[in-house]
């Protein structure tokens, strides 16, 4: 089932001589988990920013073709419709994050919907739960380290339930095991509950072994849209400089030079798997 | 050229950030400083150019002490390029950003035209000499605060978390300018935590772990090493990970990028067909 669906979906700024988005066309299934990427200044954000109703309800400008998230048509429905159905999370979570402590900075977002207190701490706990941060309830989250503020960021996020979750670039400001770790957890909410996960992301090495789905954009437009293996073969990907995985690399490298090679992998661990099997031949 | 003896420091919040940290880096040599999130590598490369001084032991620029000279007179040998591009950008057009720190230093304004020309030159943002650095996208910001440390032409340069929200057209440009840069003679220092980054450029490695280095090498021996990267917080580079499943098949466990690779696994190959 299609949870977010576009048709010939054209955006400019107020202002913009010319557009941020054009001809895009897209359907993204209900628990999918999407890797959204291109060169900066591609129209990833901007194409996120449809996806929540900030545009055109916060930014303006105009819209044309179709438009439809979560069942809704988003020009019909305010931001805080749409922000109960589609959740971001940003690059850096000292944006995002301000409360005394993580408790209150989970609960923050319910509060503003109105929730009952019992439903609120029913979901506070739960989100907290799930990003594996309970025991960080009290502390404040300005002293807590950059992973463990990212996943009090999710959290906060998770908690108003969101069928559909944005990250942008969500582990930017993390060490090498603090994004692996965030990845995982984005990658258990896809899993146990079904949230479908659209990560804007540059690094492709780490995140790639758990998309679904990717697309690559490329001034305003969608130049490439499949399956993961599909995409990083394809030789668009290659000319268009993208961040493609270095296990994907080394694969090609081979294939140029005369080893003759069955299957792609999209990780190091598929490329372990697949060259053992070489290596024993 | 900068020598770190046995400095501790400690932030007023109470944060101990270095525990007792000694280092050497050589005129001309390319450092890559790692380690996870609060570790300290922030911490000590802004000792490089005196924005903190020690509580104890002390940091020698040139063989002379951080503590004896004005932060202004360090910054024209070790120039400093923030993670945050935002926090040193500020004139109303990016030639005006270049100019700043020149006319800062008094260098006379015929000197200034040249330096300014030639660094917009280098980093590739003459079209944008007469726009606001705040109509750029983040990538260009972040060229023009380099921009505008390399026209007063320091020793050293140290680049926080240069590679972040770079794409990857844009960090392969940032690879090669900094190796050439380095090449000419340039200290380089560079806090990242971007592994493959590293693995591409292969440059001496100090990691570092709860304020003190564990560890300092070739890029080669450290990220390979996965007790020491677990210590760190870092994950191997990709290429390492695949040789690290591979060693009972006879490879080695320490290759960090992609055209080793081939080359050992094409000379694998080859081997076997004899």
């Amino acid at each position: 089932m299609a949870v977010i669906e576009t048709k010939d979906l054209a955006y400019t700024y107020p202002g913009g001589t010319k557009p941020s988005l054009r001809d895009v066309s897209l359907t993204i299934e209900k628990g999918e988990f999407v890797i959204l990427t291109g060169p900066s200044g591609c129209g990833k954000t901007t194409l996120c920013r449809c996806f929540n109703g900030l545009i055109p309800h916060f930014y303006g400008g105009v819209l044309q073709g179709e438009l439809s998230v979560a069942g809704l048509k988003v020009s019909d429905h305010p931001i805080y419709e749409m922000a109960k159905r589609v959740g971001l999370v940003f690059q850096n979570p000292e944006n995002q994050l301000f409360a005394l402590s993580v408790e209150k900075d989970v609960a923050f977002g319910l509060e503003n919907l109105g929730t009952p207190r019992d439903e609120m701490k029913k979901r506070v706990e739960w989100a907290l739960q799930m990003t594996g941060i309970e025991e960080l309830r009290e502390r404040a989250p300005h002293e807590l380290s950059g992973g463990q503020q990212q996943r009090v960021a999710i959290a906060s996020v998770l908690a108003m339930q969101p069928e559909i979750m944005i990250f942008d670039e969500p582990t930017s400001f993390l060490d090498p095991l603090g994004a692996q770790k965030i990845f995982e957890v984005i990658n258990e909410l896809k899993n146990k509950l079904g949230v479908t996960v659209i990560l804007v992301e540059h690094r492709l090495d780490l995140a790639s072994k758990y998309a679904d789905h990717v697309i690559i954009m490329d001034e305003g437009k969608i130049v490439l849209d499949g399956e993961p293996r599909e995409i990083f073969n394809s030789e668009t990907a290659w000319l268009l400089g993208v961040g493609i995985p270095k296990a994907v690399r080394l694969w090609h490298t081979l294939q140029e030079n005369g080893v003759v090679l069955e299957g792609a992998p999209v990780s190091s661990e598929e490329a372990t798997r697949f060259l053992r099997e070489v290596l024993k031949r | 050229m900068i020598e770190v003896k046995d400095i501790h420091f400690t932030y007023p919040t109470g944060v101990e950030a270095l525990k007792g940290v000694s280092l050497t880096i050589g005129d001309g040599e390319f450092v890559a400083i790692m380690g996870q999130n609060g570790a300290g590598k922030t911490t000590l490369v802004k000792h490089f150019n005196g924005l903190l001084k020690p509580a104890k032991g002390e940091v020698l620029v040139d063989d002379v002490s951080t503590r004896d000279v004005s932060v202004a007179k360090l910054a024209r040998k070790v120039g400093f390029v923030f993670q945050n591009p935002d926090h040193q950008l500020f004139s109303e057009t990016v030639e005006e950003e270049i100019a700043f720190a020149l006319r800062n230093f008094g260098f006379e304004e015929t000197t200034i035209e040249k330096r300014v020309t030639w660094a917009l030159n280098l980093l590739g943002l003459t079209e944008y000499r007469k726009t606001s650095p705040f109509m750029l996208s983040g990538g260009e910001r972040k060229r023009v605060a380099l921009a505008s440390v390399l026209a007063w032409d320091p020793k050293a340069v140290i680049l926080d978390e240069p590679t972040i929200g770079q794409d990857h057209g844009q960090k392969e440009n940032l690879r090669q300018f900094i190796v050439q840069l380095n090449g000419q003679g340039k200290t380089v220092v560079v806090v990242t935590h971007d592994v493959e980054f590293v693995a591409e450029c292969n440059p001496r490695v100090v990691l570092m772990n709860e304020g003190k280095i564990v560890a300092d090498g070739e890029a080669k021996k450290i990220l390979t090493d996965t007790t020491l990267t677990l210590t760190a917080s870092i994950v191997p580079p990709q290429v390492t990970q695949i040789f690290l499943g591979l060693t009972d098949l006879g490879l080695p466990s320490d290759v960090i990028d992609v055209s080793e690779a081939k080359k050992i696994l094409l000379d694998h190959f080859e081997e076997a067909k004899h």
